[in-house]
């Protein structure tokens, strides 16, 4: 029996910077903007964390599809950045949206690709009987260490996929998986700021990953590239989507829909998951979708959707993914408000 | 510290994070924080337990500009006295440049950190409010 998504919903914090004030701030005169195909980011504000985004998301995704909360039998929260070290997201958010204690929940951590790992280990119960509905959240406020080339990027936002086997709004027909251990991306415990690989980053982590991960999956459904209306990939700046769509056979029509990377800047756990909400908010019935996460570390999920007559059924009045990137509502930091913000001044 | 916050925080969940109160099903009067005996009905009362819609209306309000340790970065801030469409009144934070806030502006909740406790204590959430057209 076909398994999938039953709702959805996103949340992004509502300031920005633009990265040329980063940019200004550290001297640096070379066009960052251009070469990462990243204008601004998002900033949570003083009091919003992994946790309050990843509520907000799953309040959304519960509003949308008219979802009763006591179905639900699991949660799993996907972020590099859980408040706590230890002691979950996920019960907080089960307790916010009102879930019963029937429930199982975990938090699950794979730098920006725990979301989408959230979504496979709910498939698998939902798809075993063993639940009726699952929560898969990916939700971060990522943090750059002040200067660092991070710092341009790393962005917050969440956003929550409500998994089930009834109402599917989309089908999730197959998905393949690509992992090893490659030390591209890292935080010690106890650390405030990551550290990572420079240019070991492309290559052998993110290309390396996202296209075998895709490939596997063609390759294991027998599909290709023309197959589909739109593809998402995980969105660590504008420029590595738009490559690695080009060497796996995608059109820049088929990713433009979801690639919001450059407004928002690189939202980690909630990456590719808010690149996919940002599709389904504009998908008709009979569409389907490929979308691909990367996590450092290292690994990549491929995912082939196919979207149903339900998804004209979805309500709410929940924003939409462009209602929270839209110019009017946002409210721009400079760097000092910013580091404010951030709680960055610790130097 | 910890160990002195964390029971009272944790005995006041459902209130902080879904303004759960009270309905008298015997007058229709709402309460929160929620009651258990009704003022107008005393002994006829039927209380049951009701999740507020959270949305209400700013009663009044002021301008937080010197705060704790704590409240520090969030200064300057509004704090609120809000009508929730249901009847009660309860104060709350209002997220919102201050100058977009006044008497008469309609909020709607949203889920925020409310305070920690220091470097290593708990974390306290809960609800805050927005004025009702933010996308926020
Ligand atoms: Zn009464």
């Amino acid at each position: 029996m076909p398994a999938g998504i039953v709702s959805y919903g996103v949340y992004i914090p509502k300031y920005r910077i633009r990265v040329e004030e980063i940019a200004r701030v550290w001297g640096d005169e070379s066009d960052v903007s251009g070469n990462l195909n990243v204008f601004k980011k998002s900033v949570p504000d003083v009091d919003e964390d992994a946790v309050t985004i990843a509520v907000e998301a799953s309040r959304n995704a519960i509003r949308r599809g008219r979802i009763d909360p006591t179905r639900i039998g699991v949660i799993y929260a996907g972020s590099e950045s859980h408040p706590y070290a230890v002691k979950p997201t996920s019960t907080i958010v089960g307790e916010a949206i009102g879930t019963n204690t029937d429930l199982t929940a975990a938090d699950f951590e794979f730098a920006c690709k725990a979301g989408t790992a959230a979504i496979q280990a709910c498939l698998g119960l939902v798809s075993a009987g063993m639940v009726d509905l699952g929560m898969a959240i990916g939700s971060d406020t990522s943090q750059g260490a002040p200067g660092d080339a991070l710092e341009y990027t790393a962005a917050a936002g969440g956003a929550a996929y409500v998994i089930g086997k009834d109402d599917l709004i989309a089908e999730i027909e197959d998905f393949y998986s690509f992992t090893t251990d490659t030390p591209d991306f890292w935080r010690r415990e106890g650390m405030p700021y990551p550290e990572h690989g420079g240019r070991f980053t492309g290559e052998p982590a993110y290309f390396k990953h996202v296209t075998n991960a895709a490939r596997g999956l063609m390759r294991k459904m027998g599909v290709s590239p023309e197959d589909y209306d739109y593809a998402v990939f995980h969105q660590p700046n504008g420029k590595f989507p738009l490559r690695v769509a080009r060497q796996l056979g995608f059109t820049k029509e088929q990713i433009d829909q979801g690639l919001v990377v450059p407004e928002i800047g690189n939202t980690y756990s909630g990456s590719c998951l808010i690149g996919l909400a940002a599709t389904l908010d504009v998908a008709r019935p009979g569409d389907r979708i490929f979308a691909v996460s990367f996590g450092s570390g290292a690994g990549s999920d491929a995912f082939s959707i196919m979207v149903k007559d339900e998804i004209d059924e979805l309500g709410g009045g929940v924003p939409l993914v462009r209602d929270y990137i839209s110019d009017t509502k946002n409210e721009y930091l400079d760097y000092a408000m910013y580091a404010k913000h951030k709680g960055k001044l610790r130097l | 510290m910890t160990m002195s916050t964390a029971p009272r925080f944790w005995r006041h969940i459902p209130q902080r994070y879904n303004l759960i109160g009270t309905h008298c099903a015997n007058c229709g009067e709402y309460y929160f924080p929620p009651r258990e005996i009704c003022p107008n009905c005393r002994r006829d009362t039927v209380m049951e337990d009701y999740k507020f819609e959270g949305t209400g209306t700013v009663v009044t309000y002021t301008v937080i500009h010197n705060a704790t340790e704590d409240f520090k970065r969030q200064t300057p801030y509004t704090l609120a006295i809000i009508q929730l469409d249901e009847g009660p009144r309860l104060t709350g934070q209002v997220v919102a440049d201050p100058d977009d806030v006044e008497i008469g502006t309609k909020v709607k909740s949203i889920f925020r950190i409310l305070g920690k406790d220091g470097e290593k204590g708990i974390i306290y959430y809960g609800t805050k409010f927005v004025p009702a057209e933010s996308s926020a």
